[in-house]
C-alpha cells in the first residue's frame, strides 16, 4: 500500500502489520516465531494469547526493534522495523515483561527523561508527568527513587512512561502478571481509556479474562505459530461445542439415588449430551449436564425433566464456554 | 520528528531483503537530539553524585602520586627528577583507566542486571548513537578527572612539570587517552559474558595499569628488550609517552606523532568492535 506508507499512517493502513515472520535464536533447534502474519487496525485492542514459551515475547521483541527477525517483514505505525527502526521507536512504546526502571532516577524523573528522549518540549514533558502520575495514582510515590515503590506500582510507572511521547502503537506484554485485583482493573481502565483516544494497543497475556474482557480481537499463538485468530465470542462459537448446566436438588421423599433419577431424565432432553455427578452435600445432588448450543436456551426443558422426578432444583448454574475452553482445546494440557 | 516523510519513504522500500544490521547510516540532526538527552540524563546522575564520583576514580591516581613520587622519594629511594616522570604518566593512566572503567562496567550491569538501558535503546535514534554515547559519556568523565589531577599533583608532589606552549598537546593526549579507554571499555562490557567479567576485569586492568609507561619512559626500557616489546601493544604507553614528551620534551619519548596516529589506530579498532559487541548484547 504505497500511498498509505507515507508519513504519518492514513486511516485505512493497519497500525501493524507482521508478515510471514521467522525468529529463530543462534543455537535453537526451532522458531522462536515460526511464519507468524497477521494486522492489527488502528485503534484496536489485540492480544496474542499463548502459553509460556509460546514467542509472544519475541514477537513484541521484532515489532518494538529489540529482535533482529530472521525472515519476514513487520511494520508499525508506517515504519518498516527493520529498515527504519528510528522511525518506528518514534511511534511506539513498549511496557516490557520485567521492570526495566532508570533506578537512578526518581519516579517522575523516569517520565520526564524518557519523554526527552523522544524529544518532547520542557513545559510539554512537566505537564504530561504530572498528569500521568496523577492519573496512575503515583502523586505521592512521584519524588520517590524507583526503587522504593513496589512492584505493582513499577508496572504502573512503566505504562505511564510509555505514554509520556504519546505514542501511536502501545505494546504491553504481560500487563497485569503481579498485579493485585485492584492493580489489574486499573490497567484495564487505562486501556479501553487508551482505546477511547485512538491509540492502538497490542497485548500478549495467557490470562483468559484479560484477552477476553480486553481484546477487540484474540490471536492465539504457541509453539510460534498463530493457531487462530479472531474476536474473542467468535473463537468461543467456532471452538467450542455448548455449554453446562448444572443443577442442585433436593431428593423427594424416599428416594435414594436422586441423582441417577435426574440423570436419567435429563439425558431423554433433546440437546443434552451426557450428565455427570458432581460432589455435593447430602442429601441433596449436583448433577452437571453437557449441552450442544447456548445452555440458557435449555433451561426449561430441564427444568421440566427434574421436576418429572419428584426432585426440587435448589440451585442452577450455567456454565457458558470460554476462551479457556478455546485456549485448551486448540494449545492441548502440556505443561511447557 | 521532522522527518516523517522520509520515514515513511524509507519504510515503503524496506520490502522484502533488507539489510542486516537494522541501524542504517542514516543520519540526521532528529537523530542526534536522543543522543543528546541521553548524555544530558547521564551528566546529570554524575552532578548529583560527583563527590562520590571524584573519590571513586582519583583515589588510586593520587595514591600512586603520593606512595612512587612523594613518600619513597622522602625516603631516599628515588633518583632526582622521578616525581616528574612519573606525574604525566599518573594524568595518562587517571584518562585511560577512568574512562575505560566507566564504559564497561555500568555496560555490564545495565545488559544483563537492571536493564535499565532498554529505554534508551527505545529512543528513536539508531542504537550505534547510544554506544556512542557511552563513549562520548566516559571521556567527558575521564576528562574531568585527569583535570583534576593537576591541581592535585601540585599539592602532593609541591611542583609538576608544566609548559604553557605544550598546552595543545597536552588537551590533545588527554583528550585521544580519554576517548581510546572509552572506547576499550566497549567490547570489554560487551563481549565478556556477564559472569566473567570480574575475573576478566582482574586480568586485564592490572597488566594495563603496569604496562603502560605511566611509571617509566618507554625509552629506558631498552634495557628490558622483551618488557619494551609488551609495552608498544598497550594503548596507556602512546599516552604516557604523548604527555610526558609534552610536558618534560628533554626526556627520551616516543614521537608526539607516532603517539596520535597510534591512538587513533587503537581508538578505530576498539570502536568498530566495541560497536559490533554493542549491537549483539543490544539487538537479540
Ligand atoms: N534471547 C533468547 N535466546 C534464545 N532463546 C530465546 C531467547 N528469548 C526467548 N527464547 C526462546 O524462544 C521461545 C519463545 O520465547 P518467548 O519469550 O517469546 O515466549 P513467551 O510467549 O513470551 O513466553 P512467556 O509467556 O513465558 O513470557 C522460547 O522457547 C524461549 O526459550
Ligand atoms: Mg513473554
Amino acid at each position: 500500500m504505497p500511498a498509505a506508507t507515507m508519513g504519518r499512517v492514513t486511516s485505512t493502513a493497519p497500525a501493524v502489520e507482521v508478515v510471514d515472520l521467522v525468529k529463530r535464536y543462534p543455537k535453537r533447534g526451532s522458531n522462536a516465531v515460526d511464519g507468524v502474519s497477521f494486522a492489527v487496525r488502528r485503534g484496536e485492542v489485540f492480544g496474542l494469547l499463548g502459553p509460556n514459551g509460546a514467542g509472544k515475547t519475541t514477537t513484541v521483541g521484532v515489532l518494538t526493534t529489540r529482535v533482529r527477525a530472521t525472515s519476514g517483514r513487520a511494520v508499525v505505525a508506517g515504519a518498516d522495523v527493520a529498515a527504519d527502526p528510528p522511525a518506528a521507536r518514534a511511534r511506539l512504546a513498549v511496557v516490557p515483561q520485567r521492570p526495566n526502571l532508570d533506578q537512578s532516577l526518581t519516579a517522575r524523573q523516569n517520565l520526564l527523561f524518557h519523554a526527552a528522549y523522544h524529544g518532547v518540549g520542557k513545559g510539554e514533558r512537566v505537564r504530561r508527568a504530572d498528569d500521568l502520575l496523577e492519573r496512575f495514582g503515583l502523586g505521592e510515590r512521584a519524588d520517590s527513587k524507583v526503587d522504593e515503590v513496589s512492584g505493582g506500582q513499577a508496572q504502573r510507572l512503566m505504562i505511564a512512561r510509555a505514554l509520556m511521547h504519546d505514542p501511536q502503537v502501545l505494546f504491553l506484554d504481560e500487563p497485569s502478571t503481579g498485579l493485585d485485583p485492584q492493580a489489574r482493573l486499573f490497567v484495564w481502565e487505562r486501556v479501553r481509556d487508551l482505546r477511547e483516544r485512538g491509540t492502538t494497543v497490542l497485548l500478549t497475556t495467557h490470562d483468559m479474562d484479560e484477552a477476553q474482557e480486553l481484546c477487540d480481537r484474540v490471536g492465539i499463538v504457541d509453539h510460534g505459530r498463530l493457531l487462530d485468530l479472531d474476536t474473542p465470542a467468535a473463537l468461543v462459537a467456532r471452538h467450542s461445542d455448548g455449554g453446562t448446566v448444572e443443577v442442585v436438588v433436593t431428593p423427594p421423599e424416599g428416594v435414594d439415588d436422586v441423582a441417577g433419577a435426574v440423570r436419567q431424565a435429563l439425558e431423554r432432553v433433546d440437546g443434552v449430551r451426557g450428565t455427570d455427578e458432581m460432589p455435593a452435600e447430602r442429601p441433596a445432588a449436583r448433577v452437571r449436564a453437557t449441552v450442544a448450543g447456548d445452555p440458557a436456551a435449555l433451561l426449561a426443558p430441564v427444568a421440566e425433566a427434574v421436576a418429572s422426578t419428584g426432585a426440587v432444583v435448589t440451585d442452577v448454574r450455567l456454565g457458558r464456554p470460554d476462551l479457556e475452553d478455546v485456549f485448551i482445546s486448540l494449545t492441548g494440557r502440556e505443561l511447557r | 520528528m521532522s522527518s516523517t516523510t522520509s520515514d515513511g519513504l524509507r519504510a515503503d522500500e524496506g520490502g522484502a531483503q533488507r539489510r542486516p544490521d537494522g541501524d542504517g547510516a542514516r543520519r540526521s540532526v532528529g537523530h542526534l537530539a536522543p543522543a543528546l538527552a541521553i548524555l544530558r540524563r547521564d551528566l546529570f546522575v554524575t552532578w548529583r553524585e560527583l563527590p562520590a564520583f571524584l573519590a571513586q576514580v582519583l583515589l588510586q591516581p593520587v595514591f600512586l602520586l603520593f606512595v612512587f613520587g612523594q613518600v619513597l622519594g622522602s625516603l631516599g629511594f628515588l633518583q632526582e627528577g622521578y616525581a616528574a616522570l612519573l606525574f604525566p604518566g599518573i594524568v595518562a593512566l587517571t584518562a585511560f583507566l577512568t574512562a575505560l572503567q566507566n564504559t564497561a562496567l555500568p555496560l555490564v550491569i545495565d545488559f544483563s542486571f537492571s536493564k535499565e538501558i532498554e529505554d534508551r535503546l527505545l529512543a528513536p535514534t539508531p542504537t550505534t548513537a547510544v554506544a556512542l554515547e557511552k563513549i562520548v559519556f566516559s571521556s567527558l568523565r575521564a576528562l574531568v578527572a585527569s583535570a583534576a589531577m593537576f591541581p592535585l599533583g601540585v599539592w602532593i608532589l609541591g611542583d609538576i612539570p608544566w609548559r604553557t606552549e605544550a598546552l595543545g598537546w597536552v588537551v590533545l593526549f588527554v583528550v585521544l587517552g580519554s576517548l581510546t579507554g572509552a572506547a576499550a571499555g566497549l567490547p570489554l562490557g560487551t563481549l565478556v559474558p556477564p559472569s566473567k567479567i570480574n575475573i576478566v576485569f582482574a586480568l586485564v586492568l592490572t597488566p594495563l595499569l603496569f604496562t603502560g609507561a605511566s611509571q617509566y619512559p618507554w625509552a629506558s626500557l631498552d634495557v628490558l628488550r622483551w618488557f619494551q616489546v609488551v609495552t608498544a601493544f598497550n594503548p596507556l604507553t602512546y599516552v604516557s609517552e604523548g604527555l610526558r614528551g609534552s610536558l618534560l620534551p628533554s626526556t627520551p619519548h616516543i614521537p608526539a606523532w607516532v603517539c596520535a596516529l597510534a591512538l587513533v589506530g587503537f581508538l578505530a579498532l576498539f570502536t568498530a568492535t566495541g560497536l559490533k559487541g554493542f549491537l549483539r548484547r543490544a539487538l537479540d
